[in-house]
């Protein structure tokens, strides 16, 4: 074997153990990687719901519930197959409406979510504003947001 | 490609390339910054925040691609030991180390507005901010010795072992639940973008890539003029 040979060999050996000792390691810690929990995660996993923690959907079709004093909201998240109630106190960004993605922090107490902080989630669709208008008028809109 | 990597041939190939990458990169940039600023539509959603993307994504692209030819010239050079391959991972550096401070520059300006946060330690972000360590930790140990050889083999092992990183990046958004979206382009259906953004964002796309070239042959001859002037001044000397 020339000394070019081996190294090639060296390396490419080296690198493979590499990625094989990666993906392990990023299968085991495959649940502790994820930034939210679906509502569904909730449901049938055992997560432990004492701590902080941060559950992800889109907000419910037809439950945001704006409170008298002008701040409090109360709306579903839901992953289309569970959903759980939560309620948040605060500003919100641009992007929190109904049928878009959204990441709560906060905890869970007696089914409800109380959400400390409230995330928009974007999804990868971009277009104007009149494609989007035509697609929902031709009935071929896909995305969240049908109003 | 064994050929090329001589120092006489690059410096000859690269003086008749240079011209051409650096003004096609100029007209992209005019093309890709005119119709992104004023020649596309506001999003649905976003309004016209989305204008971030155009530079946003192609520097992110750019992160990832710098890095890789990196890895590459890393590899060369400690299996081939080509001299020009670690000339030109020394370069790719500082480069890809840029790109990847606009892309979470970028990334924070837009997050902060639609996200509601300009930071979160999701899956993307969170590697995105690891890749520009490792830049700056290929940077710091290159230099980090007297022997300038025994730098550029520490430095090119650090590179390999980083590109790891670069498909975690890639697939993190579909390998675990993160804050940031998804890839719009290289889904197998049709792209999620709109034409009329796809041609700002390919044309800055483009633009990205010629600055590439233009900047790391720039960078390459600057350090083989600097061995030069070195080998002249030790000839003086001795």
């Amino acid at each position: 074997m020339t000394p070019t040979r081996r190294r090639l060999t060296f390396i490419g050996l080296g690198f493979l153990s590499l990625l094989v000792a990666s993906a392990l390691a990023l299968t085991a810690f495959e649940d502790t990687l994820v930034f939210f929990y679906s509502p569904s995660d909730i449901k049938e996993k055992s997560i432990n719901t004492d701590k902080q923690i941060r559950i992800g959907g889109l907000v419910k079709n037809g439950s945001l519930r704006k409170s008298k004093d002008g701040i409090t909201v109360r709306f579903e998240v839901t992953d289309l197959n569970h959903s759980i109630p939560a309620i948040y106190r605060g500003s919100l960004p641009d992007l929190f409406r109904e049928n878009q993605g959204v990441v709560a922090e906060g905890h869970l107490s007696k089914g409800i979510f109380r959400a400390k902080t409230i995330l928009a989630k974007h999804d990868e669709n971009y277009m104007p504003k009149e494609v989007a208008d035509s697609l929902k008028k031709a009935g071929k809109w896909k995305g969240g947001n049908k109003n | 490609m064994h050929k090329f990597a001589n120092p006489g041939q690059f410096t000859k190939l690269s003086t008749r390339v240079l011209p051409w990458t650096s003004s096609f990169a100029a007209v992209c940039f005019l093309f890709g910054l005119y119709f992104g600023i004023f020649d596309s539509p506001a999003d649905y959603q976003q309004g016209e925040t989305v204008r971030i993307m155009y530079v946003h994504v192609p520097a992110a692209w750019m992160s990832l691609l710098t890095y890789s030819l990196m890895a590459a010239a890393s590899a060369s050079f400690l299996i081939w030991k080509h001299s020009l391959a670690d000339i030109a991972a020394r370069s790719l550096a500082p480069i890809g180390a840029a790109f990847t401070a606009i892309t979470l520059i970028t990334g924070a300006l837009w997050g902060q507005p639609m996200w509601g946060t300009w930071w979160v330690w999701d899956a993307r972000l969170t590697s995105v901010l690891v890749l520009f360590f490792l830049y700056l930790g290929y940077m710091a140990l290159v230099n980090a010795f007297d022997d300038p050889e025994k730098g550029s083999k520490a430095a090119a092992v650090l590179a390999l072992i980083g590109f790891v990183n670069v498909p975690i990046i890639k697939f993190s958004v579909d390998w675990w639940n993160t804050l940031h979206q998804p890839a719009s382009l290289s889904r197998l259906d049709a792209p999620a973008i709109d034409i009329s953004m796809l041609t700002p964002l390919l044309f800055m796309a483009l633009a990205f890539k010629l600055l590439l070239i233009s900047i790391l042959i720039i960078k390459m001859r600057t350090i083989l003029i600097e061995k030069r002037i070195e080998a002249k001044q030790l000839l003086k000397s001795g």
